[in-house]
């Protein structure tokens, strides 16, 4: 058995008042189970659901009771059936009791394990805990709470409870905040979390979908002196969940092999410049370091003898103003330093100093050599925690701060220094103050998007794809959730909430393109190095696709005056919208045209024809709705008069095969050509206007 | 040594390499001019005891930095260091009064070397009696020392296309009118060839920066004459501060952080609401240095190796072509990705920054940190009026103490960010903090632990400091108070040491240098007694009176006590009374180890405090190495 081998029942309240949330749950219960499957294969899940039109749990045929619960999936080990299971949850209409479902969750907990595996046994109760639960038969519902608790710090099972509440429009607040004071006394008397969610998007965030096992970066001394130490454990607190290392794939194995790995080995091989067919072996390799034009070779066991080797150990070099160090130094991901567990005196020492400097607003400077054989000092800043939960010490968070070498101070104009075109009028900058007020994402303490309640999109889409890859093995890539597009793009519902602000912020402000840089702006649009996405192209057209959708986004967004040849059709496209004056519409057909002349004109042996089509069509479709089919037809048989004996007059066949026609009286009621002549062009053209 | 060229899959361990790494297509090539008049080598501060502090040591002592933090950072740039209005002579157009400073081994233009900054740090000692210093415009002489020294170094630049390298030149000088000494038509004259010289120079694509130093009563004024060399106009010269301090020391900072090229890692659109879309540049302000990266070398030789790079089926062992597909086992199958696929699942967004919605600074807690910040300002290269919108938003989150939070949806690595505007500040050595933004990488849900969970009490509250405690902790926080800490004031010792210990070889030097460890806590100052006495009240107060007594009691329990070091000290003994009872070179020399047991092996590994574990023929091999054979 492994060591670290988790059980977890899912709790999950699939009641009424649910049902707009329960797609949400599916995928973060689908994700936390396929998680297991990767990262932890012998780890057990159960699940039981509430609020159901059946009823079907032991406890039931046993004592009586317990209704609506349904265990859809007793405690196994994870499998690929438990992920079926959670994408296709039934809606319940009745509303569950979740104290009947805590215990239906523990009594499955204590008869598959009984006393043993205490300490990785978990209850995971998801619900939005609205209705009133019933009474006990005997004593009050706190006291039967009491007992649960009791039951649970036993057993040593833990409780992570996740209450979701989005809008609450008929909601009963009496009952609700008796759940919660009933909730909360869990948090107090057995080993549990409770965590309230009020959108879908934090939901996905709530509950942790990985365990890993936590890992002391140091344990020993936090020194204020030689003679003054506090012991101290130190973890990390965050740490990047990084995309999963993909292995290359081989089809070299023969398909009779059942036991093939599909891998594929990379190996390296140095050989020596003079004979390029000689390889070195590990033995005569030395590393060497660049210096200047030098390169100076240093064995390992040189490099061992001479090089920085500091004392293990922590210490405090001062305290120092809060306000002297800003919060983009910050160099790292953050560690925690937590009294030593049990420890009192530590617990106490670390409360005096985390809430002396909280009170002063001091932060204090540490200078950290982590292990013996460490190669490097780390300097950094410690701020205080204080703890919120009662049964949880203080501690300390750590920052890595930078050395001078890792500080570039380049010089930045003051904006004070900008001409005044540059700077914003009073208007402007009030348009500006209402933004920042008014676009709040934490109104009265309900902050929006906090990182603790906010899931990684990527990772979210890529195990999403991996579950719908195993069923379907030509699945494409499916778009990104709506949940989770509230944390790439602004919530449409905040923005449209607060147009006026808006609106009157855009009015207020112009931005137009520097025609002096037409030419380069094509990188710029990129908003990538152009390196990168020169070779993205010639490989992945898709990306760069998806890119050039993007820049038709761009542009509209400030005020087209012509057509460039970057985005010709986008540029057309926000031409003819512009409403500021009619000139543009006529303004944009001529240009297209004149542009579209201009690709053929210097187009060699048909490369530019595809441009061509893509702004023909684009002129075509704007002057069907600008209606002014003339335009297009005499601009389209212009070309063709001067066109058709020459070698472009294979662009021609291309329009036919692509219905490139002419606009016909069916389309626009202002054209004088019939469908059938419409048709028959290139063929048939001498018509007459 | 570049593993994926193409760089078309990268998983997160390389883009963030990239992330680290910054971007730099071009070379630079820099000629140092220095001017060596004797007004340069006039006292700039006045102490009465000590040395005079000169300008031209604070110039020298600039380029030998920057050129030091370049031979690591920036190698192939290449760089000349010539003096100008000097006695002695040394260039290629054998003008008077130029100076091509230059060490063995070394073009004049060309990368730095050790010996060069060497060298250089000590030419003062040596300037007078071998190069010499003397006026180069005087009336009367038709000689004109600004005008060859330009020459000079435009001639250095001569190699190298502008398109694909930088050409700067730097000129230090503290004389504001160089022309001062002379008047009339021989005046006019020489300005005019000295500004079209310049002119010209500028024209082939060479930059020509001015770093002036100037006198702490009479400020350098750029408006004289090198305004119009600069091709300064109207507010750029008011913009133009000259570096002035009463300290001299602010005034090398000042040239050294004005030395610097600024280096845009891209430019990025910020979208801030449905059709407003500002430009951003993006600088890389702070990223960890490290010592660089190695490359491998043939011992015999000292020649570089190559590295070749092939693959292998692991199924079949046969060489296959760079596989485009990548896989994971998932419930017992393997689920195959294309590079295509994965790039899409990656591409959440469109690489621009969406600004979201702004939240109170307290939001931002001091654990919402992954990364190093990157610091955006604003341009109106591409989008005129991007600057203005960008001042008025900087301004409002300033006033109402609010940070934007953002998506940044980079192409390899889409995360949410907090924007904090940071208002400008400047001291007496010049600008501190710029004016912008910096942009916070900000952790999700997952990459959040909640450590302090773990050792939750159950069913009991977690003792608290009482106010006396913390009253004591406040008392003895303002003793131990670091005044004037400012973050970056200790440079790294390990970086130190490494790139001492480089030079020391690169050079030949026999000496290892030592290297002065910044970090280590002040013990002096810890020791005073009004310290000692506040850690000393803070210490009985939450440990109580006899702390160590009671520490070295169950530091003596435990040594005694606990049974698993009891056990452990035990088995050493047994194990050693054991391995005394075996001839072990014995059984080494007749290759008898093999006929034992792996228990009687580890009992001499025990015996011997080395690692029992791996197979029996590990074990033998260990204790044979061991034995010296």
């Amino acid at each position: 058995m492994a060591r670290n081998k988790e059980a977890v029942v899912l709790l999950l309240d699939v009641g009424p008042s649910m049902h707009s949330v329960l797609s949400e749950v599916e995928s973060v219960c689908s994700m936390l189970v396929q998680k297991k499957l990767i990262f932890g294969k012998s780890d057990e899940v159960g699940v039981v659901l509430l609020g159901t039109d059946d009823t079907c749990n032991e406890l039931q045929k046993e004592v009586g009771g317990y209704e609506h619960i349904v265990v859809l999936r007793n405690i196994s080990v994870v499998d690929g059936n438990a992920v079926d299971f959670l994408q296709n949850l039934p809606r319940g209409n009745f509303r569950g009791d979740f104290i009947d479902a805590i215990v239906v969750g523990i009594d499955l907990l204590i008869k598959k394990f009984g006393p043993t595996n205490k300490g990785k046994q978990r209850i995971c109760l998801m619900t939005d805990a609205r209705y009133p639960i019933k009474a006990p038969y005997e004593g009050t519902k706190e006291d039967q709470v009491n007992t649960i608790s009791q039951m649970m710090q036993t057993h040593g099972i833990r409780l992570d409870c996740i209450v979701i509440r989005e809008k609450l429009p008929e909601a009963d607040l009496r009952v609700m905040e008796e759940n919660d004071n009933l909730l909360d006394q869990f948090s107090r008397k057995a080993i549990a979390k409770i965590v309230h969610v009020d959108s879908s998007t934090s939901l996905l965030g709530a509950l942790k979908t990985r365990n890993i096992s936590p890992v002391t970066v140091f344990r020993g001394d936090l020194e204020l002196s030689s003679t003054m130490k506090i012991k101290v454990w130190v973890y990390k607190k965050t740490s990047e969940e990084k995309f999963p290392t993909l292995k290359k794939y081989s089809d070299k194995a023969p398909s009779s092999d059942k036991f093939a790995t599909y891998e594929v080995k990379v190996d390296y091989e140095y050989k020596s410049m003079e004979d390029p067919d000689k390889v070195v072996p590990p033995e005569q390799r030395i590393r060497g370091y660049r210096y200047g034009p030098q390169v100076v070779p240093i064995s390992s066991a040189e490099w061992e003898a001479v090089k920085f080797k500091p004392e293990k150990g922590v210490k405090l070099l001062g305290f120092t103003d809060a306000s002297n160090i800003l919060r983009h130094y910050y160099m790292k991901d953050v560690y925690i330093f937590v009294p030593e567990p049990g420890n009192k005196k530590a617990i106490v020492a670390v409360s005096a100093i985390a809430r002396a400097m909280k009170d002063m607003n001091k932060s204090a400077i540490l200078r950290c050599v982590w292990r013996q054989g460490q190669g490097n000092v780390v300097i950094g800043v410690l701020r205080p925690n204080i703890s919120s939960v009662d049964n949880i010490p203080d501690s300390f968070y750590f920052n890595v701060l930078p050395f001078v070498e890792d500080v570039r101070e380049f010089q930045f104009p003051s904006f004070s220094s900008f001409p005044s075109s540059w700077q914003p009028n009073e208007q402007q900058q009030e348009a500006a103050d209402n933004l920042v007020k008014m676009l709040d994402l934490a109104p009265s303490s309900k902050e929006v998007l906090q990182p603790d309640y906010t899931p990684n999109p990527v990772l979210e889409r890529f195990y999403h794809f991996l579950e719908l890859k195993s069923k379907q093995p030509d699945a494409d890539v499916p778009p990104l959730d709506g949940s989770l597009k509230r944390i790439t793009e602004p919530n449409p519902a905040v923005f449209s909430h607060h147009k006026s602000v808006i609106d009157n912020f855009c009015k207020n402000f112009e931005l137009k393109e520097n025609p002096k840089k037409k030419k380069s702006s094509k990188r710029a649009w990129r908003g990538k190095p152009s390196t990168f996405s020169e070779k993205e192209e010639g490989v992945d057209g898709e990306a760069s696709d998806i890119q050039s959708s993007n820049l038709m986004k761009d542009s509209s967004n400030i005020n087209v005056e012509k057509i460039g040849n970057l985005n010709p059709v986008q540029d057309f496209e926000a031409m003819m919208a512009r409403r500021d004056s009619s000139k543009w519409v006529s303004k944009a057909i001529k240009d297209m045209q004149n542009h579209v002349s201009d690709l053929l004109e210097n187009s060699y042996d048909g490369d530019a024809y595809s441009k061509a089509i893509e702004c023909l069509v684009a002129l075509r479709k704007g002057c069907i709705l600008e209606q002014e089919p003339k335009e297009f037809n005499r601009y389209l048989l212009g070309l063709y008069e001067k066109w058709k004996d020459t070698d472009l007059a294979n662009f021609f066949e291309l329009l036919s095969s692509k219905s490139l026609t002419l606009i016909s009286q069916k389309e626009a009621s202002d054209s004088n050509v019939t469908e059938e002549e419409a048709k028959n062009f290139p063929v048939k053209t001498e018509l007459k206007f | 040594m570049d593993l994926d060229p193409e760089g078309l899959f990268r998983d997160d361990s390389d883009s963030e390499s990239e992330f680290y790494r910054e971007k730099d297509s071009t070379k630079e090539f820099v000629v140092y001019l220095v001017d060596a008049s004797p007004k340069m080598f006039g006292a700039a501060r006045s102490d009465e005891d000590e040395k005079p502090e000169t300008h031209f040591h604070a110039a020298i002592n600039c380029i030998s930095q920057s050129l030091m933090a370049q031979i690591i950072g920036r190698s192939y740039d290449e760089v000349a260091v010539c003096f100008f209005n000097t006695k002695e002579k040394k260039n290629l157009q054998d003008l008077n009064g130029v100076y091509v400073f230059n060490v063995m081994d070394r073009e004049c233009l060309d990368r730095p070397t050790a010996r060069l900054i060497k060298e250089l740090s000590y030419v003062e000692d040596t300037f007078m009696s071998n190069i010499g210093s003397r006026y180069g415009i005087v009336s009367g002489s038709r000689e004109n020392s600004l005008y060859n020294a330009l020459w000079v170094a435009q001639a250095l630049l001569r190699k190298g296309s502008a398109k694909s390298v930088s050409k700067r030149i730097l000129l230090f000088t503290n004389e504001d009118d160089p022309f001062g000494s002379i008047t009339g038509a021989t005046k006019t004259d020489m300005i005019r060839m000295t500004l079209q010289r310049a002119k010209d120079t500028q024209d082939l694509g060479i930059s020509i920066e001015l770093l002036p130093l100037s006198w702490p009563d009479e400020e350098f004024n750029v408006s004289i004459f090198y305004a119009e060399l600069l091709g300064l106009e109207g507010d750029d010269i008011s913009q133009f501060l000259p570096s002035a301090g009463e300290i001299l020391e602010d005034m090398t900072d000042q040239l050294r952080k004005r030395m610097f090229k600024k280096r845009k890692v891209k430019t990025i659109r910020f979208s801030i609401a449905n059709d407003i879309c500002i430009e951003v540049n993006t600088y890389a302000l702070i990223r960890p240095t490290s010592p660089g990266q190695i490359m491998w070398l043939d011992s015999v030789t000292n020649l570089p190796l190559k590295t070749e790079r092939s693959f292998i089926c692991a199924d079949t062992g046969a060489l296959v072509q760079e596989p485009h597909t990548y896989f994971h086992p998932y419930k017992n199958e393997i689920i195959k990705f294309s590079m295509d696929e994965l790039s899409k699942i990656k591409n959440i967004s469109d690489g621009q920054l969406h600004l979201l919605g702004f939240k109170p600074l307290d939001c931002l807690k001091d654990y919402h940190n992954l990364r190093p910040s990157t610091f955006i300002f604003p341009t109106d290269e591409e989008i005129v009026g991007s600057t203005r919108i960008f001042i008025a938003l900087h301004r409002s989150m300033l006033r109402f103490q609010r940070f934007a939070l953002a998506f940044y949806g980079s192409l390899y690595h889409p995360q949410l960010v907090a924007l904090v505007a940071q208002d400008e500040i400047t001291s007496s050595s010049g600008q501190v903090e710029p004016p912008g933004m910096h942009m916070i990488y900000l952790p999700y849900s997952d990459d959040i632990r909640h450590v302090e969970e773990l050792h939750m009490a159950v069913d009991a509250n977690a003792p608290r400091a009482t106010d006396d405690q913390i009253k004591k902790a406040s008392a003895l926080s303002r003793r131990i108070d670091l005044k004037d800490f400012s973050v970056c004031q200790f440079a790294n010792p390990a970086l130190q040491r490494h790139y001492g210990i480089l030079q020391a070889l690169a050079l030949g030097e026999d000496e290892m240098p030592e290297i002065k460890d910044e970090t280590l806590p002040d013990e002096e100052g810890l020791s005073r007694p009004g310290i000692v006495r506040a850690l000393q009240e803070f210490k009985i107060s939450v440990y109580g009176e006899n702390h160590d007594q009671e520490e070295a009691n169950t530091a003596a329990a435990k040594g005694s006590g606990s049974e698993a070091s009891r056990k452990r000290k035990a088995m050493a003994e047994t194990a050693a009374r054991e391995s005394a009872s075996y001839d072990w070179a014995d059984l080494a020399e007749n290759g008898k180890l093999k006929d034992l047991t792996v228990v009687e092996l580890k009992y001499y590994l025990t015996a011997h405090n080395l690692p029992v574990t791996g197979k029996k023929e590990a074990l033998i091999s260990r204790i044979l190495t061991h034995l010296g054979k």
